[in-house]
């Protein structure tokens, strides 16, 4: 037997080995990043005003609280914790699939304009028209979408090329910002006061009135974007190498498009934008995952980790004013943004 | 596929002595002889952005041959490779495959048949060899099927082939530009296609390499009847590795054959606008091209 023969027959063996390997690897990252979530998640429902202790919370959970654990857990800390999960799931897919379909750590939905139009349209939404509540949401989502065709129409030319629709995001969301200025220089103080505490992203005061719509949209959106996402390792191979595959490039993109935009426009609906949550994410879940991949679950669960673990700091953090979660996010998020733009420009190109 | 299906190829990959005979087991466990696919342009027209790039042209790709399409920068060839590719959709015209216009048949189906190397592909951040030519089973697999045995054996084969076996657990990041289009040729191979395109792959490789690419891509179409059309720039290496030769010119198609009968002084003139000596190449007995330009020469003008 040559050494050929043996080079062979081991690579079968192997394949299956180093693919044995990669997923016990996935399942572990996955495991452990879901078990960070549950803590940090039981720990918000436990911390507090007044601390509640674990048992308490689970048997308040499963129905069985005295008044005031059902009232503190039920109707305050639980609703909030959900949003916060919900909120860091959605941003952090979202985020992903931009990056990976675009080929660009700086395309995520919070960089490129989706994020501030639906904050120009809540602003207008609150300042404007004096909305509240679940109006508020609708105008957001509305927003979001809205800047994104526009977006999509704007840097079409025979397809769309990744570059240029950052590019045209960033123009966009610089308009927008003027937008939302506008209306907040020449609103009343209370009204310009919700406005504000809006765009910084707040957790603050959800109920299940957010929680729940919130959770509806994603029971949807969430599914639809892991399957469409499964073309996104092709997808990555560059788009005449993933049509040469078999992929129907444009409808997919598309697709993928019009889902991630969703998820950001639901997510910023319920809570304000958060600041870069959706930009930190992926890259985290791609360096966790490291194996070429989308990595859209481990990013989706560390914008889940992200948002809960800020959200806990902002409210728990002694000495600190009880700051909105966004502000927090963002003091992490902007020195990334700011690294990650030093780095493009220093290697010439995006990525 | 069964697990003594299974077992029955492991051994297959057992026996091989050499990469060589594991491209006789890629065409055993095909579980067929390549059924001789077709492809053919009828009428052509290619155009980016209304400007029309390819002029209606007719072309058939010999089944189980190597066509090399040759031609000056602009031409249209590599165009016209995405074109029967259906990387493009023509202004004009049809691409048939097996007779049947390509743009009616499921975008997968065709993939399952015909595979296509462009000119740029992109290999992610991070990614590994195995993972890269992994991707390649793509049009096998589906939105919901699971990865199989026959997945990892078309990959292990790939592999093997293409001499990558020992770097398949590297970053493709980290390879050599010979080793990284070896191992993008592997993506292509675990396709298992009966037709192959390649553009240019032999652009950036030294001498020695892009030699080492057209015999393996020979090896291929000779052991399992691949059939094989690439754009090459090199016209010396095309003559020496083509069976048919397709010459063309500012979107239209000038000289077709095989490369003994077509490629005259005369014809490699009017093609690159470039005066010539044509030999004959010791090595092969094919057409060696022997340029002439202003400088550094001895003959008259």
């Amino acid at each position: 037997m040559s050494a050929a023969v043996d080079a062979a027959a081991f690579d079968v063996g192997t394949l299956a080995q180093t693919r044995a390997r990669g997923r016990v690897r996935r399942l572990s990252v996955a495991g452990g990043l879901g078990v960070g979530v549950l803590a940090v998640f039981a720990l918000s429902l436990m911390v507090g005003a007044a601390v509640i202790s674990l048992p308490d919370v689970l048997s308040t959970l499963a129905g069985q609280g005295s008044r005031n654990t059902n009232y503190v857990v039920l109707e305050l800390r639980l609703p909030r914790a959900l949003a916060a999960t919900l909120v860091g799931l959605a941003f952090g897919l979202s985020g992903a699939v931009f990056q990976n379909l675009l080929r660009n750590p700086l395309a995520s939905p919070d960089v490129i304009g989706i994020s501030t139009g639906a904050s120009a349209a809540a602003v207008l939404g609150i300042v404007g028209l004096g909305l509240t509540g679940l109006a508020i949401s609708g105008f957001a989502l509305a927003g979001a979408l809205g800047t994104a065709a526009l977006m999509y129409a704007i840097a079409w030319r025979n397809g769309v090329s990744g570059y240029r629709l950052i590019l045209v995001g960033i123009g966009l969301s610089a308009l927008l910002l003027s937008v939302v200025s506008y209306f907040m220089t020449s609103a009343q103080v209370t009204n310009a006061q919700d406005a504000l505490l809006w765009i910084s992203g707040s957790l603050s005061g959800r109920n299940w009135n957010q929680v729940v719509p919130l959770l509806l949209s994603l029971v949807v959106l969430v599914p639809v974007t892991m399957v469409l996402g499964r073309v996104l390792g092709v997808l990555g191979l560059g788009d005449d190498t993933a049509r040469g595959l078999g992929v129907p490039v444009d409808g997919v993109r598309l697709g993928l498009i019009v889902a991630a935009v969703a998820l950001a426009g639901v997510a910023t609906a319920a809570t304000g934008p958060i600041a870069f949550v959706a930009l930190l994410a992926g890259p985290i879940g791609r360096g966790l995952a490291r194996d070429g991949g989308p990595a859209l679950l481990p990013s989706a669960l560390v914008g889940a980790l992200i948002v809960l673990v800020a959200d806990f700091l902002a409210q728990h953090t002694p000495f600190l004013p009880n700051l909105p979660v966004g502000v927090l996010t963002g003091a992490v998020g902007a020195p990334y943004l700011l690294w990650q733009l030093a780095r493009t420009n220093s290697g010439g190109q995006g990525g | 596929m069964t697990s003594s299906r299974a077992q029955e190829t492991m051994t297959d990959a057992v026996e091989a002595t050499d990469a060589v005979e594991a491209l006789a087991a890629l065409e055993s466990s095909d579980g067929h002889t390549p059924t001789r696919h077709t492809l053919a342009a009828e009428g052509l027209r290619l155009s980016y952005d209304k400007q029309e790039i390819v002029h209606g042209i007719d072309l058939e790709l010999p089944p189980g041959k190597v066509t090399m399409i040759i031609g000056p920068n602009g031409c249209g060839k590599s165009t016209t490779l995405r074109g029967l590719a259906r990387l493009l959709d023509p202004s004009g015209g049809r691409v048939l495959l097996d007779g049947e216009d390509i743009s009616t048949i499921p975008n997968r189906e065709v993939a399952t048949i015909l595979g296509i190397l462009p000119q740029h592909p992109v290999a992610p951040d991070g990614i590994t060899v195995t993972d890269l030519v992994g991707r390649g089973r793509y049009p096998h697999q589906g939105w919901f099927r699971k990865w199989n045995a026959e997945d990892d054996e078309a990959v292990a084969q790939a592999l093997a082939v293409t001499h990558t076996a020992e770097l398949a657990t590297r970053a493709v990041g980290s390879l050599s530009g010979g080793q990284r289009q070896r191992v993008w040729i592997a993506m292509v191979l675990a396709q298992r296609t009966d037709l192959l395109l390649l553009d240019e792959p032999t652009t950036f490789l030294d001498l020695a390499n892009q030699v080492e690419l057209l015999d393996l891509l020979t090896d291929l179409n000779r052991r399992s009847g691949t059939t094989i059309a690439i754009v090459l720039h090199d016209l010396n290496l095309a003559c020496r590795y083509a069976d048919h030769l397709v010459c063309m010119k500012a979107g239209d198609i000038v000289a077709e054959g095989s490369p003994k009968e077509i490629l005259t002084a005369e014809v490699v003139s009017s093609v690159f606008g470039m005066r010539c000596d044509v030999l004959i190449d010791p090595v092969s007995d094919t057409p060696l091209i022997v340029p002439i330009g202003r400088h550094h020469t001895t003959k008259p003008e």
